[in-house]
């Protein structure tokens, strides 16, 4: 099966390890990857902010780099959110474009759920023991439905044990630019999200978005905790080796 | 009442730093753990939630022609339909009922349109003695505060608050009781408010429907003091907007299934109260005049538009309850009538979008407010809505325009952005190889004033990608 | 005030594209008439055994608390061994569609037939019907039936038929639509579920605000 990564510009600037994590969970589940070479962002940014017009510009952009292909998987639900959930309302205005924007939202994946859900992946061959908690970033979960996918292949991870911590669904905060427009009340959510994640006695925080792992890192570093931050990608496909978010390199 | 929404970074920040607010927030997850556990037992929410929708829109879709059936109805019954364009209108309207009933003390039910309207305040300056009788709003009304949520008004108080409140406004009793226990509290307050239930001249209530059909007004309480407003009290006076329109019972049913639990968790308040008209020749109790104030205040200006989906919110409070940010900061930071989400969405349609700009953009859009609200309204996208106003008059954003358009630039040409990107994830990536993230950031001390800053890697994924494929 | 009306319906209809031509009153007319209901809840229907029961369980959880007797002649009986149990004086307000039941056989009782006072600790009321799927109790103002007697007093005693009991709200608007005149609705039709409470004081929840503090239901057979 052919697919088209689309790596996100977080991914892309911050830690190209979970694009080649993605790529290789993949390949390990019978894909041959393509990465389009002229892609940047998914638009989100602008479209929060209200600048439809860029919001749009750059969506065309990505219409068009992933024309063609059956199947775009992306590490992320909130960038995944914003392609399958968000760009048909774009083009509501503009009938030809919405169709196109129609179609790439129909054929574009969140990677975990792609494996669970499209590729039908119930166990993955990878190790990690220790105990490990999952945030459930917020546009994953309530615009892509992400809840039991991540912890069903986690669950498969060798020595892994998974551990809920409370309010999971709480949102950490980070939110794209309310983070630094309104950092004190970003920082108050991350601080509670990072106490949950302590309480869980967890030596691991996963989650499937690097915007909230960014936010999450940085709070537990600021605070010493020793806890590890890393995408869930990283964990399913044993590519672990490298240094977590915000550890020394 | 006067807004203060402009201040809201300065109100947020100082309600984060308010230890003693911060602990009464805590008592709003009992309320989403009970609600969730209520729902759960009804298997006919959702299915609730698409019916109240679509009876919602309906009559939105016919607004004209139900109120004109309401108001004649009204008539049929006995009872005045008065018609107020702003909350001027409708002060004076009100104040012109009570003196022309020779009233001066008046007895209030809980209203958030009287909130709107500064009803207190007006009638306060006519001469005349207004006394909020739903406990919460008594208690800031002594105190002289804004309600903080709004269906518990008196959320940001804490037990203690509320027995010094009585000890200094209540100067008639022992000050040596003791005021310790919740049930002394109480006493106090009901001994008090009964008062003034059987010596006020005018009763005034909000409605949470108007039934069109009957010419019908309906309020839920738990306390009573609605229904005590309503029917000792000479005259008995009704505030309430335009949307609050529903045509049948039956419709009011739906939503009534619905409100209750989604608002405190119950299977439904002890009180359901309809009123129609005043008394009739045979009864022997019940009000001699039933007047309707009927408040546009932006409402009909919401039609047509894309923020009309937000004149079928029930006033039910789970998207308050369910908001970080309202969590985080409670009710008064928000600075007017409507906090949390739904008045992130109100509040820049009654007050203007100038004053009331943070409100919508103090959202992380993480969705739990649509999630939950019973009338499945979608509030983050009228949030988006307010900022794509913002931005496209160049309205005061928080986020600068110059940052927005400047990575757009830059996100819609890759090849240069390649090379920028590359260049500037090298440098950061050396720079905090070491420590592993920044303490500090230029251009980023919002994050970095109580966060690390994580460092990239060092390579950008384009770049290693083009190279491992060589 | 006259120009605040026209100025809000022109608004109103400007805002829904009928400036032009005006609405048809036929849709909202028959959208009434209809008196469509909802989805009913599955906790609403049953028969009516299961209603009864039902109601029982919600009404208690509603920390009202319910009692049965076999007929009406039981009632005088029941409401003095009710005082007498809470120990309070046997005195109380009644509304006056009561006067008719038996009370000559509780000759201690004081019962006064009217609207409550200030001083009235108990009241005593027939509902017009009991609705099973939160346990709730539907009463009419009338001439003989005042109805500030549910809410006045500190301890409300409300009289109910089972054969009274009904699944869903819309079951007990339709039996007061049937009962009143042109269907029109009485002055106030109150909707009871339990005693009066608040939890305005850090959320914990209180009996007894400013209605009743008590509600007792006596359930009557045949």
């Amino acid at each position: 099966m052919r697919v088209a990564l689309f790596v996100t510009c977080l991914v892309d600037f911050y830690r190209p390890s979970i694009g080649f994590a993605a790529i290789r969970l993949l390949e390990k589940h019978g894909c041959v990857v393509e990465v389009p070479p002229l892609q940047v962002c998914c638009g989100q940014p602008a479209y929060n902010a209200g600048d439809r017009a860029d919001a749009k510009k750059i969506a065309a952009q990505v219409i068009a780099a992933f024309d063609g292909y059956e199947h775009v998987v992306v590490p992320s639900g909130s960038c995944g959110g914003m392609i399958s959930q968000h760009y048909p309302d774009l083009f509501a205005d503009e009938p030809a474009m919405a169709q196109r924007a129609q179609h790439l939202a129909k054929r574009t994946h969140e990677l975990v759920s792609f494996l669970t859900d499209i590729l039908h992946v119930e166990r993955v061959d990878a190790e990690w023991p220790g105990t490990a908690t999952y945030h459930d970033g917020c546009s994953g979960l309530r615009e892509l439905g992400i809840k039991e996918q991540p912890r069903n292949l986690l669950r498969s991870v060798r020595g892994l044990e998974l551990v809920e911590m409370r309010d999971t669904e709480t949102c950490c905060g980070f939110g794209g630019t309310f983070c630094v427009k309104y950092p004190a009340i970003s920082d108050h959510m991350v601080g509670d999200k990072v106490q949950a994640a302590a309480a869980t006695g967890a030596e691991l925080l996963l989650a499937g978005d690097l915007g909230c792992l960014l936010n999450i890192a940085g709070k537990m570093k600021r605070q010493g905790l020793p806890i590890e931050v890393r995408h869930v990608a990283e964990v399913l496909a044993g590519m672990t080796a490298e240094p977590a978010i915000g550890e020394p390199g | 009442m006067h807004a203060t929404a402009h201040d809201f970074p300065a109100n947020a920040k100082k309600a984060l730093g308010d230890a003693r607010l911060q602990g009464t927030l805590g008592v709003i997850e009992g309320n989403r753990q009970r609600r969730a556990a209520t729902i759960a037992r009804l298997p006919e929410w959702d299915q609730l939630r698409e019916a109240a929708k679509a009876i919602k829109t309906h009559t939105l879709k016919n607004l004209d022609l139900y109120l004109e059936r309401y108001e004649a109805a009204v008539t049929a019954a006995g009872g005045s339909v008065h018609w107020a364009r702003t909350s001027a209108e409708a002060n004076a309207i009100v104040t012109a009922i009570c003196r022309a009933a020779g009233a001066r003390r008046i007895a209030k039910g809980k209203s958030m349109i009287g909130e709107e309207m500064g009803l207190n305040e007006h009638l306060v300056a006519a001469g005349l003695e207004p006394i909020e009788t739903d406990l919460g709003e008594y208690i800031i009304q002594l105190r002289g505060e804004p309600p903080s949520h709004i269906v518990m008004p008196a959320l940001h108080l804490s037990a203690a608050d509320i027995a010094d409140t009585f000890r200094s406004h209540h100067r008639d009793l022992d000050p040596s009781r003791p005021l310790e226990a919740d049930q002394a509290l109480l006493d106090e307050a009901r001994s008090k408010l009964r008062q003034a239930f059987l010596s006020a001249e005018v009763g005034i209530t909000g409605a949470n429907f108007l039934i069109a059909e009957s010419g019908s007004s309906l309020i839920v309480t738990n306390e009573g003091n609605g229904d005590l407003s309503q029917s000792l009290p000479r005259v008995h006076i009704v505030l309430a907007s335009l949307e609050k329109l529903v045509p049948t019972f039956e419709d009011a049913a739906v939503i009534l299934r619905l409100l209750a639990r989604s608002a405190t968790a119950q299977e439904f308040t002890s009180y359901c109260t309809i009123s129609t008209g005043p008394r009739r020749a045979t009864d022997s109790a019940g009000p001699e005049q039933y007047h309707v104030v009927l408040l546009d205040n932006g409402r009909s200006a919401m039609l047509g538009t894309p923020f009309e989906d937000m004149l079928r919110c029930i006033r039910c409070a789970a998207c308050l309850n369910h908001c970080p940010v309202y969590n985080a900061v409670g009710g008064h930071a928000y600075g007017w009538v409507y906090p949390g989400p739904m008045g992130a969405v109100l509040t820049p349609s009654l007050v203007g979008i100038e004053e009331a700009g943070h409100l919508p953009n103090a959202s992380s859009f993480c969705g739990r407010c649509e999630e939950v609200c019973p009338m499945k309204i979608p509030l983050p996208k009228m949030m988006r809505h307010w900022r794509e106003r913002q931005f496209s008059h160049g309205l005061g954003s928080p986020t600068p325009r110059w940052g927005v358009r400047l990575w757009a630039f830059f996100a819609t040409r890759p090849r240069l952005y390649r090379l920028a990107a590359a260049a500037a994830a090298w440098a950061l990536g050396r720079l905090g190889a070491k420590q592993g993230g920044f303490r500090r950031l230029p251009l980023a001390g919002g994050w970095t004033g109580t966060r690390d800053m994580p460092a990239p890697q060092g390579r950008s994924f384009h770049a290693l990608y083009a190279e491992r494929r060589r | 005030m006259i120009e605040a009306r026209q100025q809000i319906l022109a608004s109103v209809r400007r805002a829904l594209g009928r400036d032009r031509t005006p609405g048809d009153p036929s849709v909202i007319a028959q959208h009434i008439a209809a008196h469509g209901r909802g989805p009913q809840p599955r906790r609403s229907q049953g028969d009516h055994a299961a209603l009864v029961e039902r109601f029982i369980g919600m009404a208690s959880e509603a920390s009202a608390t319910v009692e049965s007797v076999a007929s009406d002649a039981a009632v005088p009986a029941a409401v003095s061994d009710f005082l007498g149990r809470e120990n309070l004086p046997a005195r109380l307000v009644a509304s006056p569609a009561l006067r008719p039941l038996s009370w000559d056989e509780r000759p201690l009782l004081d019962i006064r037939f009217g609207p409550p006072e200030d001083k009235d600790l108990v009241a005593l009321t027939p509902s017009l019907a009991g609705i099973a799927e939160t346990g709730t109790l539907m009463l009419v103002s009338g001439a003989d039936t005042p109805s500030t007697l549910a809410f006045l007093p500190a301890v409300h005693v409300a009289l109910l038929r089972k054969r009274d009991i009904v699944g869903a709200y819309e079951d007990g608007w339709e039996r007061m639509r049937a009962a009143a005149a042109e269907g029109k609705p009485p002055r106030s039709v109150n909707f009871i579920t339990g005693p009066s409470r608040t939890a305005d004081i850090e959320q914990r929840l209180l009996l007894g605000a400013h209605g009743p503090r008590r509600l007792h239901i006596i359930l009557i057979d045949g």
